[in-house]
């Protein structure tokens, strides 16, 4: 009874994955392995990737490095919030997010107005004898648009991880001879693992698939795996190869994130320490 | 022996305002086993926290080896605590904790590992090295917290309710043990705890505190036997609390009646309160008694009966091991050492009437022991 229940409950999610979700997936899968004139099964799309490695490589490796600077901003403000009082905890949880709350469209083309070689940044740098510089369509600005719009994809997950470290196992570590120094890298920072793997895998699974950033920011040369998708589709009327490439794209997401939290199980053994 | 290790010298502590300490003055000797002593909230926690470094008096001296060390960071400290609930690091194993504070010290790795593995010995985990935390149960938990500080062979070791979260048997056994360890150790114990039964079996030095005060200080017999004032002949076992007058040296009124006491130095009829210990009472024949009374409930205890009695409307606790039914009448007789007198204090009349009387009453003094911040 109570098991039916269960199902009964689940049932709209369960449909809703199956039409949205696991139906999709196959379509992708469907496209991905055949011929886009004749519709029969072929692996043609698949051995057509092979220019693409070094796209898909570049895009993971923006990805990464947004990531690891995310990690870097973001740690010492989610540590910084999870020690501030209740009060002051929730507005500031509430400032991180209100980036979040603006169309992510509008914030990247704000960027552009900030960085394009007419835009308010260079002006300032000219106007105190600087001189303007070549901002936009470098891979920092891709970069940067990248850090700024995931970034409190990284704080949230950190923050909800340092609050909850009992505050006593600090103590015991003062006490047992740590200074403050020495407190983090042997307590804090080991158990914020949990935090810091979630927080890098909410910025790199869409980090490595964003196209619109690397269009609006980045220069020609920059050009990222989420593009070359989007341009099959588009321009390049090839969804076949589109769908190929999503779906390699799909497989090395899953592989690098199992990586990460393999990783992460060893280090709750206590690596760091 | 009595060497002095720690002074409190006129510790306040407040918190917004509120004062958790009013004005501690103690001194820890060297190679003792002392107990903070009292209820929820009576600043027996906050005291062991100062003394740790993680708090700092809002006013007064914390003395070490007669140097102020009030500003002196808990690292920097000869100083380890057993914390309530333990505090184990979850990320490291049985052996990574314990050899926690030898490898922040940088020691040799052969001498860390021959510490630990002694230590492991001492507090019975052997074979226990690779553990995860959350794999052992509360008792070894327990163990590994004390082996944690006791590894660092700190001058102190504080422990705040080490034994709160333990069943009673486990709890009785690891009392034993924590004496045995600090016999063998010779380490100063500064234990916090509110149960009073493990205050008095364990230490040498009692200290008995209330609202931030300490209300008396001594060897856990003089405690029990000489209590200072209500509160601490309520909150140590079981007293019936009476309003008395002493008359004269060794001759107390109360009850209507005049008793021969054991006590002196009170001013000529001043009221006093007497303190009788259910356990004292004798109970006589009516006509044989000095008072009469009747009993109104009896709960069997295993060991005796407590018997309440009414006396005149005012409800006493006598323990017995003979049975006497509800309604029956019964005389006590009352020998003079089982009279104890005391000076009138904030508490008196607060204490010390079994009127409210429940078979519960046990269990209403056990729940006292919430964590104290």
């Amino acid at each position: 009874m109570k098991k039916n229940n269960a199902i009964l409950l689940s049932t709209p999610y369960i449909l809703w994955m199956l039409a949205f979700t696991l139906i999709p997936l196959g379509v992708v899968a469907y496209y991905a392995l055949t011929d886009p004139a004749t519709g029969v099964f072929s692996l043609g799309n698949l051995r057509d990737l092979n220019m693409y490695w070094g796209v898909l490589w570049e895009s993971i490796l923006y990805s990464l490095i947004s990531a690891f600077i995310c990690l870097l901003l973001g740690y010492p403000v989610a540590y910084f919030i999870a020690h501030q009082g209740a009060v002051a905890q929730k507005i500031l949880y509430m400032l991180v997010m209100l980036p979040m709350c603006m169309s992510f469209l509008l914030r990247t083309l704000a960027w552009v107005g900030l960085l394009q070689d007419t835009g308010i940044i260079n002006d300032f740098l000219e106007m105190i004898g600087i001189g303007r510089m070549q901002l936009i369509r470098t891979p920092g600005a891709v970069v940067l648009g990248m850090v700024y719009n995931y970034l409190p994809y990284m704080i949230l997950p950190l923050y909800s991880t340092i609050v909850k470290i009992n505050p006593r196992l600090i103590e015991a570590a003062e006490d047992l001879g740590c200074n403050t120094v020495q407190v983090f890298r042997r307590v804090t920072l080991p158990l914020s693992v949990p935090g810091i793997l979630s927080g890098i895998t909410m910025v790199f699974v869409p980090a490595v698939s964003t196209f619109y950033i690397s269009q609006k920011l980045g220069g020609t040369d920059t050009v990222l795996i989420g593009d070359v998708i989007e341009r099959q589709f588009k321009q390049g009327n090839n969804p076949n190869l589109g769908a190929a490439l999503s779906l390699v794209l799909m497989i090395l997401v899953f592989v690098c994130t199992g990586i990460m939290n393999r990783f992460g199980a060893d280090e709750e053994g206590g690596v760091i320490a | 022996m009595s060497k002095e290790l720690i002074r409190l010298q006129n510790l306040v502590m407040e918190f917004d305002g509120e004062r958790i300490l009013d004005d501690i003055n103690l001194y820890f000797n060297d190679h003792e086993f002392l107990t903070l002593l009292g209820p929820s909230g009576c600043g027996k926690s906050t005291t062991l926290r100062i003394i740790g470094g993680f708090l700092t008096p809002t006013s007064g001296k914390v003395l070490f080896d007669g140097k102020v060390i009030n500003d002196v960071p808990p690292y920097k400290r000869q100083v380890n605590t057993v914390f309530q609930r333990y505090a184990l690091f979850p990320h490291l194993d049985v052996y990574d904790n314990i050899a926690f504070g030898l490898k922040v010290a940088k020691l040799p790795k052969d001498e860390i590992d021959r510490r630990v593995t002694e230590m492991l010995e001492i507090v019975s985990l052997k074979g226990y090295e690779n553990r995860r935390i959350d794999n052992l149960s509360g008792g070894q938990q327990q163990r590994v917290a004390i082996a944690r500080a006791l590894v660092n062979q700190p001058k102190v070791l504080l422990l705040d309710e080490p034994l709160a979260a333990l069943d009673l048997r486990l709890r009785k056994d690891m009392q034993n043990e924590l004496k045995r360890i600090q016999q063998a150790t010779g380490i100063t114990f500064i234990y916090v705890t509110h149960d009073q039964e493990e205050a008095l079996s364990m230490s040498d030095t009692v200290v008995v505190m209330d609202k931030g005060r300490i209300q008396q200080i001594g060897r856990p017999e003089d405690i029990y036997n000489e209590p200072k004032n209500a509160f601490v002949a309520d909150f140590i076992g079981e007293s019936n609390i009476l309003d008395g007058v002493m008359l004269a040296d060794y001759k107390v009124r109360f009850f209507g009646r005049t008793f021969v006491c054991v006590d002196k130095g009170f001013a000529p009829n001043e009221p006093v309160d007497v303190v009788i210990r259910p356990e004292d009472i004798d109970i006589v024949p009516q006509s044989e008694g000095h008072l009469v009374g009747t009993v109104t409930s009896v709960t069997f205890k295993g060991l005796n009966y407590d018997i309440i009695v009414d006396f005149r409307g005012f409800k006493w606790l006598i323990q017995t091991t003979d049975f006497h039914a509800v309604g029956s009448t019964i005389g006590i007789r009352l020998n003079p050492e089982d009279i104890h007198i005391m000076h009138k204090s904030e508490y008196s009349g607060m204490f010390g009437d079994y009127s409210s009387y429940s078979a519960e009453y046990d269990e209403l003094t056990e729940d006292a022991g919430d964590e104290e911040e």
